[in-house]
């Protein structure tokens, strides 16, 4: 691949457009193979209270340094709670990247749009970085960047179910509308479905479960690299068009038949 | 007095810094941040803040998210 293709995002030039979750990995070290093996700019991580009676390791010793820690707000069920979080992940040390994740539906896990356009709007204004996971919608993706978000992070499928790209004809709106990187985050469940994002022209994607909680995390992490490589190569190269009726690719002239021309 | 750490109330008979009840929990101050009474708390104003009456303190830490 052109080795000049950067994603310019947050005013960084980013190479790997693989951005990877660290949650529900079996361990601490298994995580950390995962990273150097997938190699992503830019890591997620989660802050919660902490557990005086549970001696954990401290996760941060388990990700590279190169990395860009990215905190996200869940738990957050308003755009306050989010502003919250994302003050508290600054003063603990991940930096002006924010993840702004505002959920208060516990079935599907699906961001409330609304509330997560206030928190680009006050994130934003106080220098965050700030790439808001949302449902693919267009007007308020416009809106979100507008209010600076670096990027907008449409949902693929619901957090964690694995079921692919069920939103595919409202991102590739996005990809074509959106001045921002389009990112698709949770619900990619395989190789496959990171691959078809790239190829259809998304800047980026983020993926933690299929990662995760796969039979080799560290395995399919390299898979999940080499399928993003491939989608966005293919991108690039440019899809042939596709159509209804076939078209030979090979000679149609007679062959092992007597032809009268 | 009581205050409430980490949504849950505890009580305490003498005076206790910020600085104090971290170092009690046991907690290692290079892994967490503190909230006190909403409003973050850098490690070296830790010493500073008194415990008082009905206080929230969060004390907060990363883990593994997507």
């Amino acid at each position: 691949m052109n080795m000049e293709d950067l994603l310019a995002l947050g005013g960084r030039s980013i190479k790997s457009r693989l951005l990877i979750g660290t949650g529900k990995f079996s361990s601490y070290p298994l995580m950390k193979k995962a990273l150097e093996v997938a190699q992503p700019d830019i890591v997620t991580v989660a802050l919660r209270r902490v557990d005086a009676s549970s001696k954990t390791d401290n996760i941060l010793e388990y990700i590279p340094k190169s990395c860009i820690l990215m905190a996200n707000t869940s738990g957050a069920r308003n755009a306050d709670e989010a502003v919250r979080i994302a003050r508290l992940a600054k003063a603990a040390g991940t930096g002006p990247w924010i993840k702004i994740e505002v959920v208060q539906d516990q079935k599907y896990l699906l961001p409330d749009n609304l509330e997560t356009l206030k928190a680009v709007e006050t994130l934003a204004k106080e220098g965050f970085i700030v790439l808001p996971y949302m449902s693919p919608d267009l007007s308020m993706a416009r809106r979100m960047a507008d209010a600076g978000a670096a990027a907008v992070m449409p949902l693929g499928s619901p957090i964690g179910s694995n079921r692919g790209v069920k939103t595919r004809e409202l991102v590739e709106i996005l990809v074509r509308e959106i001045k921002v990187p389009v990112i698709v985050d949770a619900g990619l469940g395989s190789p496959s479905d990171a691959c078809e994002c790239m190829e259809m022209g998304c800047a980026a994607v983020l993926v933690n479960t299929a990662i995760a909680i796969a039979r080799d995390p560290v395995a399919m992490a390299k898979a999940f690299k080499d399928a993003v490589s491939a989608g966005r190569a293919a991108y690039l190269a440019g899809l042939a068009a596709s159509g209804n009726k076939a078209s030979a690719s090979s000679p149609l002239t007679g062959f092992l038949r007597n032809e009268i021309l | 007095m009581v205050f409430i750490l980490n949504g849950k109330q505890e009580s305490i008979e003498k005076p206790l810094s910020l600085d104090a009840l971290i170092a009690a929990k046991g907690l290692c101050p290079e892994k967490i941040v503190v909230e006190h009474n909403f409003s973050i708390i850098s490690k070296e104003d830790w010493p500073k803040i008194m415990l008082k009456d009905q206080d929230m303190i969060e004390v907060i830490s990363f883990v593994g998210g997507g």
